[in-house]
This record gives structure tokens, sequence and C-alpha cells, in this order.
């Protein structure tokens, strides 16, 4: 069956995709939220950056990253001078790259949620003494919950799926950087093609699970809000 | 002290809202106007809704907005009926309910959630989601949440206009009990010359965001001078006693100062205070005493004042009877023949009465 390598690598991609699905809900909600709610001439151009994952090849974003989380990069820079070393070629590296890519995943989902639960319960939570960040949480959340679900399933899946940007900044050593994506394109470039069948299997299954789950869950969605 | 000062100003695109006035702080007072005319924005601003209204709001003394700023609205001490339904889909008619009650952090609670639940009779809905109540079951709820926060001021906007009539008839007999039973200051926006002479001690009348007039509400509807357009509905609102049954004629004889009208019994008790409202197209008018006639109620009045109306060939009269007004109806043709002119007494006869309660 798989071998140890394989489940190593399996193992990788779901500390990875939950590490950033997780590390995404903290980042993505309040942006959502901003981005939902907001009246500032930002919001256009900041839902463009968010988007930009969506478009640009993935190559592409890795290549930026490399460069800024680098020992010559900004950011790379920042790490050095705080004793944390640089990040391309580390878990942590991919976990950023990874939260960039999947950016869009996670908080567009919830910002069409926030967005179309409306400006009235939140007037109606204010007339009855709820604050803004109590509003959020006792209402805005709870309504957008849907969004919340799809959110989570899409970054997930999404960054399980991720290919070009982890080559590009984490290259391909095996258990801190080798994930399932790239094992298959070992394991094809080394014409195994059985081994890259069977675990190319388990990632369709994976993904349409994903995908099942989520679509299984909207009927319920649509019934509450 | 006990007055709502409201000054707000507020421009839109399409509309401005400026207006000043002050609001007395007890009792029901209606905003009232058309579609457009500002009453639900004005609402919004005393609620602190709109955050680009400039203007100063001082509620009983204590400042809610002046020039240096504005208390939240979440910190102030307002409940709020909005128009449509708000209740929040993911919680029980309960815990819709306790969302408010538990965050009124507020001294002198006058309003306990049980005397909510009972005053709008929906104790039987607690445990049920909103999604599977009735429009007006709904909107009692939605009424008993803005009670449950223990409000010192009720902010209602249309809270009958997106229902039918059944349901509203369902509905108004608890807005009177609120105006019975409570004693904080209501504010009532709405189109409708029936819930207003139903509800209202005060009107505010606005028309493309400027206040046309505002004053208490018999005096305010018996003014012919206002562009209030009541068309059909123009008439006064009496308040009146029960003063005698007839059992032999199933009638009631409904007393206001400086006179009285014979209605249908409707079983309620001597001394009983009844609004009654009498719509100008009821009320007709005669130089001398009608002799064999089917109007019950007669009276001497005197002609005040001689309007336009809404139609070309109608006008609005208004006759003083003892120490009340009505309003009359006539053609401009019958107005000239009988030669109706301020000061002449005529005899006005009310061919019904419209009881309120």
């Amino acid at each position: 069956m798989l071998s140890d390598t394989d489940l190593q690598a399996l193992w990788l991609t779901l500390r990875l995709a939950a590490t950033t699905t997780l590390i995404l809900f903290i980042v993505g909600t309040p942006l959502a939220w901003w981005l939902a709610r907001t009246r500032s001439i930002w919001q256009q151009p900041i839902a463009a950056i968010v988007s930009l994952p969506l478009v640009l090849p993935p190559s592409v974003i890795g290549f930026y990253l490399l460069i800024t989380l680098g020992p010559n990069g900004p950011i790379g820079h920042l790490t050095q001078s705080i004793g944390l070393g640089t990040l391309p070629f580390t878990f942590w590296g991919l976990v950023v790259g990874s939260v960039f890519y999947s950016l869009p995943f996670m908080v567009q989902p919830i910002q069409t949620a926030f967005e179309s639960i409306g400006d009235r319960p939140v007037e109606v939570a204010a007339t009855l003494g709820a604050s803004p960040l109590d509003t959020f949480f006792s209402v805005a959340v709870p309504l957008a919950l849907p969004g919340f679900v799809t959110a989570g399933i899409l970054s997930f899946a999404h960054t399980v799926g991720e290919f070009g940007v982890v080559l590009m900044l984490g290259g391909n050593i095996p258990g801190i950087s080798r994930v399932a994506s790239v094992q298959i394109y070992d394991h094809v470039e080394a014409m195994e093609y059985a081994e890259a069948h069977r675990l190319a299997a388990v990632m369709l299954i994976f993904s349409f699970a994903a995908l099942l789950a989520m679509h299984l869950w909207r009927p319920g969605a649509r019934k509450e809000v | 002290m006990d007055t709502i000062e409201a000054r707000f100003e507020l421009g839109r695109p399409a509309f401005s809202l400026d207006v000043d006035l002050t609001l007395p702080g007890s009792g029901v007072t209606a905003l009232f106007g058309r579609s457009g005319s500002g009453k639900t924005t004005l609402l919004r601003c005393i609620a602190g809704l709109e955050r680009n209204a400039r203007g100063r709001l001082v509620f009983k003394g204590s400042v809610w907005q002046d020039q240096h700023g504005r208390i939240a609205t979440h910190r102030r001490p307002i409940g709020y009926v909005f128009q449509e339904t708000s209740l929040f889909p993911h919680l029980s008619v309960l815990g819709n309910l306790d969302f408010g009650r538990r965050r009124a952090a507020r001294t002198g609670r006058r309003i306990a959630l049980d005397q909510a639940i009972e005053l709008l009779g929906i104790a039987h809905l607690l445990p049920r989601k909103p999604d599977g109540l009735s429009g007006g079951e709904r909107q009692r709820v939605a009424i008993a949440r803005a009670l449950a926060v223990a409000p010192e001021l009720l902010l209602m906007d249309e809270p009958l206009a997106a229902l039918d009539l059944p349901r509203k008839q369902e509905i108004l007999p608890y807005l009177e009990r609120l105006h019975d039973e409570l004693d904080i200051p209501i504010l009532y926006v709405s189109h409708s010359p029936d819930e207003v002479a139903r509800l209202a001690d005060h009107i505010v009348a606005l028309e493309d965001g400027r206040i046309v007039a505002h004053g208490p509400l018999g005096e305010t509807l018996a003014r012919l001078d206002l562009p209030i357009q009541l068309g059909e509905d123009a008439g006064v609102v009496l308040n009146t006693t029960i003063g005698a049954i007839d059992d032999e004629w199933h009638l009631s004889r409904i007393d206001f100062p400086g006179g009285s009208l014979w209605t249908r019994d409707r079983n309620l008790q001597v001394g009983r205070k009844v609004r009654v409202r009498v719509l100008a197209r009821d009320v007709s008018l005669a130089l001398d005493e009608p002799g064999r006639t089917s109007i019950l109620n007669i009276h001497p009045a005197i002609v005040e004042a001689i309007a336009p109306d809404s139609h070309p060939a109608q006008l609005l009269v208004r006759v003083q009877v003892g120490k009340s007004r009505l309003l009359a109806r006539l053609t401009r043709r019958s107005a000239d023949q009988l030669g109706i002119r301020v000061g002449l007494p005529v005899f006005v006869q009310v061919k019904s009465v419209a009881l309120m309660d």
C-alpha cells in the first residue's frame, strides 16, 4: 500500500492544511468583516489584493514570497534579527505561503455571508444594547455560519491541493516540505506509476469528499438564512 | 426637563432632513407623513443609527448628541421596533427576548420580561423559532423584545406596515395597551391616519424632511391650514366618556366637552373613556334645525373657518360645538347656496362616529 514516505507526505499535507486553515480563520474573519461593512475607498483595492492568488500563477506567488522571506528580503531581515532564521525551506515558510495562496478561499465566502446578513441585524443588536464586538460574535458570526463552513472546507482543500507555491518556497525536503502533491510529482518523475496512482487516488477521494460535504451542508444553510 | 429636544440636519443626494422640535416626554407621539417625508430617518437619528446626522438631542435632560459627539446606539436606553421582521433567526423567541434583557444593565427597570410577555400575549410562542411564526406573531415578539430592555424611550417604525389588515387588527389592541399601561414616551412612525387617530396623543407631521405641523392630536387634526394629506380621512378625534346606555335601542351616549353623540352600543361601561374619530365626510351642515331626519346627532354650532379640500368641488368647514371642534365636508355648491361664512350659526348633523377602542 502506501509507503512510509507517502504517509509522511500525507501527514505533512494534513498538518499544513490544518495549520493554514486555522490561521486563515483568525486572519480572514476580521478582514472579511471589514470588507463586507466598510465604506472606505480602500475597500476595492484591498479586495483586489485578496483575490490576486485566484489569478496569479502559484509560481509567481512563490517567487515573490521567496524573495521577501529570503535572507535579503525585508521579512527575512526581520525574522533573522529576532532569531528565527529565514522561513523558506521550513514548515512555517510553507504555512506563510499557503495562507497567502488560500486567502481568497477563506475571505470571499465569509465576506459574502456577512454581506448577505445586511445592516439590519447589526442595527437591531445595537438597539438591544449590544456593543459592536458583542454584535460581531453574538449575531454576525452565528448568522454567517454557513459561510464559515464553506470557507473552512475550501481553504483546507485548496491548501491540500497546493503545488507550485510549495515547490518554489519549500523545495522538496522529506518531512519538512514534501507534501502529497509534490510526492506524486516525484513518483511520476521516477516512473513509479503505481505509487503515483495510489497517492493520487487518495487525493481524489479526499477532494471529492470535501466538496460533497460542502454541498450537503448548503440546503440547510439556505433554510437558516 | 421632561421633554425630548431634537434638532437634526442630514443631507443625502435626493433628500435632506432639517428638523428642530421639542417632543413631549410622555404619551404617544406620532411622526406622520407620506413615504419619503423623512419620518423614519428622524426616528433613526433619535436612535443614533444615522451616522452622518448632525445636530443635538437631549432626552429628559441628558445629552445624547451634540457638537462634541454622540452616545452610541447601544448605550442609549431605547427600545426600537423595526418596520419589517427583525427577529434573529438563529435564536428562539425566548432567546430573542433575552438578547436585549441580558444586555440591559440599566437601572430603574420599569418593565420586566414577564410583563412584556404578558402584555403582548406571546407566552405560548417562547420555545419556537421565528421561522415558524406568522407575521403578526413576529411583530408582537419584536415589540416585546424592545420592551424587555426596559427602555426609557420606545421608538416604533411603522410596526404594522408590513402586515395585512387582520394582522393589524390583531396587534392594534396590544399597542393600545402599551399606550395605557406604560409610562414611557413612545415615538410612533406612521403614514396611516387611522393608526394615528387610535394611538397618538401628539402628532408631528413631516413633508420633504421638514416639519409642517406639530402639537396635540385633537388641535392639530382640526387645523385647516395643514398640508397634511389626509384626503378622504380628514376628520377630528374627540376624547369622550360613555355617559349613558340606552338598552331599548342599543345605543350609548358618548359625552365630549360641550356636547354628546349617540352611537351603537358596544358593551362599554358608563364612565369608560373612549377615543372617537369623526370624519369630515360624515358631518353635514344645515341652516335650520332639521325636523324629520334619520340623523340622531344634531347640535347647534358656529362656523369657525373654511378651507379648500383635496378636491376642487369640496370645502372643509370647521365648526365649534360647545368646546369641541368638528370638521365638515361640503360641496362648494352647497356652501354657496347656504351662504356658509365664518361666524354663521348652523346645525351640524353627525351621521356616524368611529370608536377607537
